[in-house]
């Protein structure tokens, strides 16, 4: 048994009472059974004969969330998408392919976070209102999350293009920038403006060098002393090097570049060009990587991950992955400043940085409701070969194991369920054997829901189930009376067993009432009578009732012999049949037909004497 | 394919019908009901489809089907159909027919009507006797329910009664019902036949029976041919597509391999009967093709002005009867294509109006494409 790494967290039952009753309970496939039992606190039967109340405990309320259902929805799609495609492609396209499969996950999470948001606003009840707000943010988190694994894992982005790569990341998800431009820029005197240089900061600590000159030079223009400084600042945030994306210049250039310009950098910053306009002597501080200088600018970060990545910006952009978590523990340590503790979030990036993958996934599992995040991540790095086979000790891999948690979920949702059968589908070990025991438990309530379950099994080979679902609406319908649907569904089954169960009760019902029920039915079974001998022999009798109907006296006579014949007839119909046969035998036909009823005559007298001979037998030996 | 727009609306879609348009509409439909099945709190709701292209006020794309009301519905909607502008019959898997009122001044629903036990197994006493009703069709005011209790019932919107019931007329479930003329109408049921009722008459008996051929496989759904009403198709459990010639025999005229699973819907367009489409319980949606190109006619019928393009018109009408009811579908050129390229889950419903097609699935989604036959 593994240890456990965090202790289990306290889950309180409301309205249950120990002290009052004992309780009892059971495990569900994704929710704990919790019953009062009749026993008191002390194990004698004080709890009294009053009522015993069930509590249903579950773990993961938000499968029941309207909108996080289209996340579900939108994703499995993905997710099929993904186990589809083609394994031939190798190298470069496949990478490109499965940073668009990650990229398609993403903008999933972001439309069904912008949903949520929408819902959070315009619900006017306070506890839903809290509850979608929560979702609104761990939503985003996962995104964040999942975008840094795109970057690091995915992608796997090199030097060079990783700091690229991780400056998007913190434009796109760290504070939220463009409220407070477009308060700057819309107020008349900008430059004037409170926020100007927590504008201009934020743009240099992003890297958004552009945006950043394009503001100063508003600050040029109104403050004309300052125009020389601005020129030299503006001309050195113009030069600074930065990593391409392309092929166009090797790291090694890159570097001498970037070596280059952090001193003529430092040699303004020594002459002392700045030191009348304490911003922008800051703003050159920061472009020297000076870590205290952008320390300084913590609010305006607001997170350590961005404090990370503008270090690398300014003083080592061609950072290796490999490097990254010497840069991340320090940018942590020195960010928080020993003030608070990692919150989860924070360990999880972390553990992305040091590009420890198990552990991010293992935090993950930890930190969120339901196995939504972690199945299909790991899925997708299993696809990128990423994961060893690491597995756990019960047997099945880690993707497996996250996937059958997953799915399980899923068939715990009255709706759901038929999403979850294609994630066990795509689980090799141990997929077929959970869908076997999931599907039998899913109510069958319509015919069509059945029709869905039963196609289900029938595609995947899985026999049992499917006697099992047609037996059970076999034996509602029959219970029903609708004796169509019955034999319909034993036809679906191949299940001659019911046909012969469902021909006996047709045949009870002629002997008790004298004339056949449904015989749209009977007059049209095809094929399908060749089910069960019973059914034969019901439908081959209502063609000698139809066939006498119409007076055609000699081949409903033959059709007589040959039933009692062959053998198909149920011994209790003994009697009938031979009944049918006294008109016939009265008849005044032809030397044909005389010749069959003297073969009748015989048949039925040996058959007589036979039985007799045999219950006599039985009798003497008893 | 790019004309197609697509809105995950968190319930799984059991039909989709277009409001019909008013008779001498000249746009294409906009609006459309959706009914949800599955769920504890199942839905009945309106959507409204703007202009395609055009983006609203917040940015969105206009395409996308915008919710106008919603109303709760019990037990999961078997079938829905419109009775008029504003009224909508639905069948409940409760064994309840109820008639919606879409008010359009204030975009809400309202429950107009119900006939609560209009489908019941046994004793329609007991409260567990509900059949669920599997089809409904209208022609207002009248309006013929079936279910999976063998019952055919015929409602007049607004008379608290049935005007008439058939009980028992069938021993297995009946999965649709059409109309075939003004007093007929055409159910199917689930071991694979036709029936053919007269209402006129007051006995209990079909006035016709087709059954397939070979086994008895369940018939899911019919539809006729909106202008040669002896065209008849139906789909079929193991997804096979027959088209039936009602003036003759007792067996389907043809057989065509379709889906690998339930049909779930057949419909011929409307307005241009060449074109029929089906859908299934493997995930697609099938175009079938039938109206072959001008070009291949004889070229006597393309001389001469407005009589001579009258009589093509005609011509070509019968050409088409020949391509449905022909032996051989491959002689007169059947284009059929598969309407969704990445096809999951079921696609449980379909309804095409015009140059508008919209399609449900149990991925919870629901599809609409604005520019069909364009």
């Amino acid at each position: 048994m593994e240890e456990l790494d965090a202790e289990p967290p306290l889950t309180v039952v409301p309205g249950a009472d120990p002290s009052a009753r004992q309780l009892c309970f059971a495990w569900g496939p994704a929710e704990v059974l919790v019953c009062e039992t009749l026993f008191g606190s002390r194990g004698t039967g004080e709890g009294g004969p009053s009522s015993s109340r069930l509590f249903v405990v579950r773990r993961d309320q938000d499968i029941y969330i309207q909108t996080l259902r289209k996340l579900f929805n939108e994703s499995h799609g993905i997710f099929i998408g993904l186990q589809r495609s083609e394994e031939e492609l190798a190298g470069k396209s496949r990478k490109a392919q499965l940073v668009q499969v990650s990229k398609n996950y993403r903008s999933v999470i972001r439309a069904c976070m912008e949903d949520m948001h929408q819902a959070a606003i315009s619900t006017r009840d306070p506890a839903l209102h809290s509850q979608y707000s929560t979702q609104v943010s761990i939503l985003s988190a996962m995104e964040l999350i999942w975008n840094l694994c795109e970057i690091l894992f995915v992608e796997a982005a090199a030097a060079g293009p990783l700091l690229l790569r991780l400056l998007d990341w913190v434009r796109l998800h760290v504070c939220d920038v463009d409220n407070m431009v477009r308060e700057v820029l819309s107020s008349e005197n900008p430059s004037k403006h409170e926020l100007f240089w927590n504008v201009v900061d934020i743009f240099v600590l992003q890297g958004r060098m552009d945006e950043a000159r394009h503001l100063l030079s508003k600050e040029a223009s109104a403050n004309p002393t300052s125009v020389n400084m601005y020129k030299i600042l503006d001309d050195l945030m113009k030069k600074m090097p930065v990593p391409s994306l392309g092929n166009t210049q090797t790291l090694t250039e890159m570097e001498l570049k970037w070596q280059h310009w952090h001193e003529e950098c430092q040699r303004y910053l020594q002459d002392g060009t700045f030191a009348s306009n304490s911003h922008m002597e800051s703003i050159c501080k920061i472009l020297l990587g000076d870590e205290d200088a952008i320390l300084e600018k913590k609010e305006l970060m607001t997170t350590w991950y961005h404090f990370l990545v503008t270090r690398l910006l300014y003083s080592h952009p061609t950072v290796k992955p490999m490097e990254l978590r010497f840069y991340a523990q320090s940018s942590m340590d020195l960010f928080l400043g020993g003030e608070s503790g990692p919150e989860p979030l924070d360990t999880i990036l972390m553990a992305a940085f040091e590009f420890e993958m198990h552990q991010v996934i293992k935090e993950c599992s930890i930190a969120l409701s339901n196995w939504w995040f972690v199945a299909h991540l790991t899925d997708l790095l299993d696809h990128c070969k990423l994961l060893q086979s690491h597995n756990l000790y019960f047997g099945s891999n880690m993707r497996e194991f996250l996937l059958l948690e997953y799915a399980s979920g899923l068939f715990s949702h009255h709706s759901l369920w038929q999403l979850g059968v294609d994630y066990f589908d795509h689980c090799p070990e141990y997929g077929r054997v959970y869908l076997e025991l999931h599907i039998e438990r899913i109510p069958l309530n319509t015919e069509q829901k059945a029709l869905k379950v039963l196609r289900i099994c029938e595609q995947r080979q899985m026999h049992e189930q499917v006697r099992s679902i047609c037996k059970i609406m076999a034996m509602k319908a029959l219970r029903n009376n609708r004796l169509g649907s019955a034999l319909s569904w034993s036809i679906r089954a191949k299940d001659a067993a019911f046909a012969t169960l469902i021909s006996d009760r047709f045949l009870k019902d002629y002997c008790e009432r004298g004339c056949f029920s449904d015989l749209d039915l009977i007059d049209n079974l095809g094929p399908s009578m060749l089910l069960s001998d019973r059914l034969t022999f019901l439908g081959k009798y209502r063609e000698f009732h139809r066939l006498y109907g119409e007076k055609r006296f000699s081949e409903a006579a033959k059709l007589l012999l040959m039933l009692m014949t062959a053998h198909i007839a149920p011994c209790s119909f003994w009697m009938t049949l031979l009944t049918d046969a006294l008109p016939l035998l009265e008849q005044k036909e032809d030397d044909d037909v005389e010749t069959m009823k003297v073969e009748m005559l015989r048949l039925a007298l040996a058959r007589n004497l036979a039985r007799v001979i045999v219950k006599e037998g039985t009798l003497e030996g008893s | 394919m790019e004309d197609v727009c697509a809105k995950f609306v968190s319930q799984k879609i059991s039909k989709a019908r277009w409001r019909p348009l008013p008779v001498a509409a000249l746009q294409p439909p906009d609006v459309f009901a959706t009914g949800s099945w599955d769920n504890e709190d199942n839905r009945i709701s309106i959507w409204s489809v703007g202009d395609l292209g055009s983006v609203g006020l917040n940015g969105e794309y206009q395409g996308e089907p915008q919710l106008l009301c919603d109303i709760r519905h019990n037990g999961d909607v078997m079938d829905m159909q419109f009775l008029d502008q504003e009224r909508i019959v639905v069948a409940s898997s409760t064994g309840a027919v109820t008639v919606f009122r879409h008010h359009q001044n204030n975009q809400t629903l309202s429950a107009n009507q119900r006939w609560e036990k209009a489908h019941y197994h046994v004793d329609q006493d007991t409260s567990c006797g509900g059949a669920a009703c599997t089809g409904v069709i209208c022609n207002n005011p009248e309006i013929v329910t079936v279910g999976e209790d063998g019952r055919i019932n015929l409602f007049r919107a607004d008379q608290k009664d049935a005007v008439r019931t058939i009980d028992n007329a069938d021993s297995s479930t009946l999965h649709a019902v059409t109309f075939l003329r003004t007093t007929e109408i055409l159910t199917v049921n689930s071991i694979g036949q036709l029936k053919i009722w007269d209402l006129r008459q007051q006995r209990n008996e079909p006035s016709q029976i087709f059954s397939l051929t070979g086994d008895r496989v369940p018939l899911h759904c019919v539809d006729r041919h909106p202008n040669q009403q002896h065209i008849v198709a139906t789909g079929g459990q193991d997804g096979m597509l027959s088209i039936w010639d009602i003036r003759q025999g007792t067996m389907p005229v043809s057989l065509l391999n379709a889906h690998e699973a339930e049909m779930w819907e057949v419909h011929f367009h409307p307005s241009s009967p060449d074109h029929l489409f089906t859908c299934s319980e493997d995930g697609s949606l099938w175009h079938w093709d039938t109206s072959t190109d001008i070009s291949e006619k004889p070229s006597f019928l393309h001389q001469g002005g407005r009589s001579t393009t009258y009589l093509s018109h005609n011509t070509i009408n019968q050409s088409v009867v020949s391509a449905w009811l022909s032996n051989d579908p491959t002689k007169d050129r059947m284009e059929i294509t598969n309407l969704i390229p990445n096809q999951t889950l079921s696609v449980n419903t379909l309804d095409i109006l015009g140059p508008c097609l919209v399609y449900g699935t149990d991925a919870e989604a629901i599809y609409v494409n604005r520019q069909l036959l364009a």
